[in-house]
């Protein structure tokens, strides 16, 4: 389990989050939704230390960890797998390179054991066949997918991904929503997924959190979203006329 | 002035602290410097040597047109261009070169692992990215530059014979006398000192250029621009230092 506890955060004069709690659930998908530029990023890379708090506390479990040392920072962040925005893959190295590096890093596998372990994530991720292009030779779709791989190639305990799924096609997004499901309950996980897309909240979205103007607007889960009053949830999720209309088919209201 | 001198001074100091640490995994780090070695090493002999050569041959017949009607003996060809070039054209004008070869290459690579989140990336999964990525620069560089300064004085050694007996300024048998007059033993160590040294500055120094980089594709620049310059000004500063220690 993961808290952030009143967590202020600023650049220069602007202050983007604004005393924001929030709980990420043990073996649960946690979801962080907001307009784009609400501050999702930024918390995400609070949560894993890249970013350090102006103030407020990051909790894994019971220790603080935006006071660590770098070294008891770096154990806990064996533990971390993330998926960046922008996919961060190594773009000298190849697929299979990329995946491979966290193991060729921190274990002590042959290398046929390593080989079967890349081969498998990318087979999750439907890439198998990958193994020797380079990040720049495929989509900006298959990207995210190789950076989701190389993120849970270690078994994390717990997994950040930064949208995982803008830029993929609407099946692909449900195949990788479905897929960081899967992992989160089998590995019992914690899982804090960024997004904007409505079809993950409403099929993952076991604890949802909104971010509007630097703070907590609601928090629920799928179930929830259905029946809210909370006017920022609405605008944010039916915001299109079709979806609006969907809803009052639905709901009555 | 002095307050930004500091802070980046400080800053440095901080970078290198945490460079300095036992890998997490020694075989990653071994690949990495071989790597390097390879890069830096192999990929520098054709400058190095051409540079080399005409140090050799241009202090050669400057040397000779300066003696021309002195009593000096003309042998002294050969040993003013072996100690000069030993002492100090070889180790200091094969780095300068270097700091805009290797380290220009090295803050951009750096630079630009840092802006695509690259090393972000790699501290998620617990790397320590200030001693993966800048340790094994600094050890191949200063493994391999040695070697590279002590071939381009061997090197330079030849470019001054060749300018000076084929051109017919000496005879051969003036100018090897003159290379075997005089041997100081001292001088090579001299040499080595200076190109471990400016070894070690001008990897650690374009790293940090590029470690810290900000923004996008001008910043890169200006950090690669900035490695260079200010590893060549650190070199010439410490050559001066070193000298003045080495000849007390
Ligand atoms: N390093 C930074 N320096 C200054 N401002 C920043 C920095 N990082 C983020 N911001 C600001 O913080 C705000 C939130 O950015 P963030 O990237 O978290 O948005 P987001 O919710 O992830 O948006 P999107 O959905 O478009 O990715 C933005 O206004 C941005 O300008
Ligand atoms: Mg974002």
């Amino acid at each position: 389990m993961i808290r952030a506890v009143n967590i202020k955060k600023s650049f220069g004069g602007t202050e983007v989050l604004k005393g924001l709690t929030t709980t990420f659930e043990k073996g649960k998908t946690n979801l962080i939704i907001g307009r784009s530029g609400a501050g999702k990023t930024v918390l995400l890379k609070l949560c894993v230390g890249l970013l350090a708090p102006t103030s407020g506390e990051i909790m894994y479990g019971d220790t603080n960890f935006s006071q660590l040392s770098k070294r008891d920072m770096r154990a806990i962040r064996m533990e971390i797998g993330m998926l960046f925005q922008g996919s961060a893959l190594f773009d000298s190295m190849t697929v299979e390179e990329n995946i491979r590096f966290p193991l060729d890093m921190f274990t002590n596998k042959t290398k046929k054991e390593k080989l079967d372990r890349v081969n498998y994530c990318l087979e999750r991720v439907q890439l198998e066949g990958n193994n020797s292009k380079f990040p720049g030779e495929v989509s900006g779709g298959m990207q995210k997918r190789v950076g989701i791989a190389r993120s849970i190639v270690l078994e994390p305990k717990y997994l950040f991904c930064d949208e995982p799924n803008s830029g993929l096609d609407p099946k692909t997004s449900l195949l990788i929503d479905e897929l960081i499901h899967d992992i989160t309950i089998e590995q019992n996980i914690t899982t804090v997924i960024n997004t904007h897309d409505m079809n993950s909240v409403m099929e993952i979205g076991d604890n949802i959190a909104l971010l509007h103007q630097g703070r907590l607007a609601w928090q629920g889960n799928k179930d929830m979203v259905m029946d809210s009053d909370n006017e920022l949830l609405e605008e944010f999720i039916f915001a299109s006329p079709f979806l609006q209309r969907l809803r009052k088919a639905a709901v009555g209201k | 002035m002095n307050l930004n001198f500091l802070y980046h001074f400080g800053r440095y100091l901080i970078l290198l602290r945490s460079a300095l640490t036992r890998p997490e995994k020694f075989s990653m780090y071994w690949k990495e410097t071989m790597r390097q070695m390879n890069d830096i090493g192999i990929g520098s002999l054709v400058i190095v040597g051409l540079i080399a050569v005409f140090i050799g041959a241009v202090t050669a017949t400057q040397f000779a047109y300066q003696l021309q009607d002195s009593f000096v003996p003309a042998y002294y060809i050969g040993y003013i261009v072996r100690d000069s070039t030993i002492i100090e054209l070889a180790p200091t004008i094969t780095c300068l070169v270097l700091a805009g070869k290797v380290g220009s290459n090295i803050a951009a690579e750096i630079g630009g692992m840092r802006q695509k989140e690259h090393i972000d990336a790699m501290e998620i999964m617990g790397v320590n990215t200030a001693s993966y990525l800048i340790l094994p620069k600094v050890i191949a560089a200063m493994v391999v530059i040695p070697m590279l300064v002590c071939l381009a004085a061997a090197i330079s050694i030849w470019g001054g014979y060749t300018a000076s007996v084929a051109t017919g300024l000496i005879t051969d048998v003036e100018y090897i006398q003159g290379v075997r007059s005089f041997f100081e033993p001292y001088y090579v160590f001299m040499m080595f000192v200076k190109a471990l040294v400016f070894a070690y500055i001008l990897t650690s120094v374009s790293a940090y250029q590029g470690y810290h980089v900000k923004g996008g594709s001008i910043e890169l620049g200006q950090a690669s621009t900035q490695a260079v310059v200010y590893s060549d000004i650190l070199i010439l500063l410490s050559d001066y230092v070193i000298a003045i220690i080495l000849t007390m």
